[in-house]
């Protein structure tokens, strides 16, 4: 039985053990992709669509679940969403790049899309929230200690509530590449964190959204946990040049579902 | 895009869900707020106090994992109430979040949710989120009061008895819970799928 441990110091914990070089993540994540295919090839019901079990991902070996999910009608409250207004959050916390009296550094883009439930119905009047780091790659988390410049004119974090038709829209900078202490050599895409909540409290999710045409994405052990390419695209924001403002910002727009299913590609009829 | 999982009759489609990611390191910033862990204010008349820790399969605690718990008010009923990010210290919105602390700890101060139905076992919905966790977890935390609530409870007769205590809280002798997550081990924590 694994005993109580006394606590480590959370900067100790950011580099894995091993610390292997790219090399032998990248050949780590090519065997799991090939076991995953094949299992599906092979008509295996796949449960996940992000993998728990993915140690190229290598804090994820003693933070993942080891027994198989357990499959459950949700219940009472699990069919609720806590409730969300304008009350909680101003207009103002959409525009990351006016949260200082500077302007920050960095390439000007929009981010909006519409967020809908697995039968297509826009989740109204709920909390988005985002975080991410600055056009240089770093996070003003304390923990943070990649050293590139910090932006005194931008925090990277920002709320919104969608609107009537399932909208949201934030204006803020391209973030930077991040480097990593998982393996020798390794960086982060460019990305932006998002926290969902739905119309259940089944199908909240937390997630990263990309940029599309990034090199890192075949070297990234925590976008290549998810095993399907058609999952992994899901995941990249779109260049929209009508979103574009002249002479102003860039335009991305990124649609979300939440279903509050791990994974139903293969389900048959009469599964949950 | 969207992609459509499967036809449904009459037409309809069902879209295929977003892939979730890690929380990852850094999400503190982003998701802490000072009201978060206090769904009432401490110590107020009929407050409960939820703590607990995060452990990984080492036991080590885990001091970047997120947890949030929704709950029904103490009469059953499910708070729809908004201002769960500018607490008013009146309204009860029933949703709540914590980060872990250096020592994996993490608290609630809430109300102790109701049955939703007579005879039904009441208990907290709960995410669970951490750097290293490559995706979100559901779980829940059951009261440890009505036993024969809990006795009746289907999900929980369908468990081992290890498995069965994993989902319920403990109560301490000054009326608190207890409630500890094991991402694996002996005491591995069962996770929902929906």
């Amino acid at each position: 039985m694994a005993e109580v441990q006394a606590a480590r110091k959370p900067e100790e914990m950011l580099a894995s053990d091993d610390f292997p070089p790219q090399r032998q993540i990248s050949d780590e994540i090519a065997a799991i992709h090939e076991r995953h295919r094949k299992e599906v090839e092979g008509g295996a019901r796949v449960d996940q669509t992000t993998l728990y079990d993915f140690a190229p991902y290598r804090s994820s070996i003693l933070r993942h679940p080891t027994k198989n999910p357990r499959l459950v009608d949700p219940e009472s409250i699990e069919l609720w969403s806590p409730a969300y207004g304008q009350r909680d959050v101003s207009e103002i916390e959409a525009d990351l790049t006016l949260q200082h009296r500077g302007e920050p550094l960095g390439e000007r883009i929009t981010i909006e899309g519409r967020i809908l439930d697995g039968w297509g119905r826009p989740v109204t009047n709920q909390l988005v929230e985002i975080w991410q780091a600055n056009s240089a790659g770093r996070y003003i988390h304390q923990r943070d200690q990649h050293p590139a410049p910090l932006d005194p004119n931008f925090t990277g974090a920002g709320r919104t509530i969608t609107d009537d038709n399932g909208w949201y829209k934030f204006t803020t900078i391209k973030p930077g590449p991040y480097p990593w202490k998982n393996h020798i050599n390794a960086w982060r895409p460019a990305h932006i964190h998002f926290s969902l909540f739905g119309s259940k409290f089944t199908q909240r999710l937390v997630t990263q959204v990309y940029f599309p045409g990034d090199p890192l994405f075949a070297l990234d052990p925590i976008y290549q946990s998810i095993p399907d390419q058609r999952d992994r695209d899901r995941l990249l924001a779109t260049y929209d040049h009508d979103l574009t403002v002249p002479e102003f910002s860039m335009g991305y727009r990124w649609d979300i579902v939440l279903t509050g299913k791990h994974a139903t590609w293969f389900e048959t009829e009469g599964d949950h | 895009m969207t992609i459509i999982e499967k036809q449904l009759p009459e037409g309809d489609t069902y879209l295929r869900g977003t892939p979730g990611q890690t929380i990852g390191p850094f999400f503190k910033f982003g998701l802490e707020y000072d009201g978060g862990p206090y769904v009432v204010p401490p110590h107020a008349p009929g407050a409960l106090f939820l703590r607990g820790n995060v452990y990984d399969g080492a036991g080590y605690a885990i001091p970047d994992a997120l947890v949030e718990i929704f709950g029904a008010d103490t009469d059953g009923t499910i708070p729809q109430t908004r201002g769960s990010l500018h607490r008013d210290g009146h309204g009860f919105t029933g949703w709540g979040r914590s980060a872990t602390d250096d020592e994996g700890k993490y608290f609630f101060w809430t109300r102790t949710p109701g049955a939703t139905e007579p005879g039904k076992a009441p208990f907290f919905a709960v995410m669970l989120f951490a750097r290293g966790l490559p995706n979100k977890l559901h779980t829940r935390i059951y009261l440890p009061d009505d036993e024969a609530a809990l006795a009746a409870d289907p999900l929980l007769s369908s468990l081992s008895p290890s498995e069965r205590a994993s989902l319920i809280a403990t109560r301490d002798e000054d009326g608190s819970l207890r409630h500890d997550l094991w991402m694996q081990g002996e005491k591995e924590t069962v996770f929902f799928a929906y």
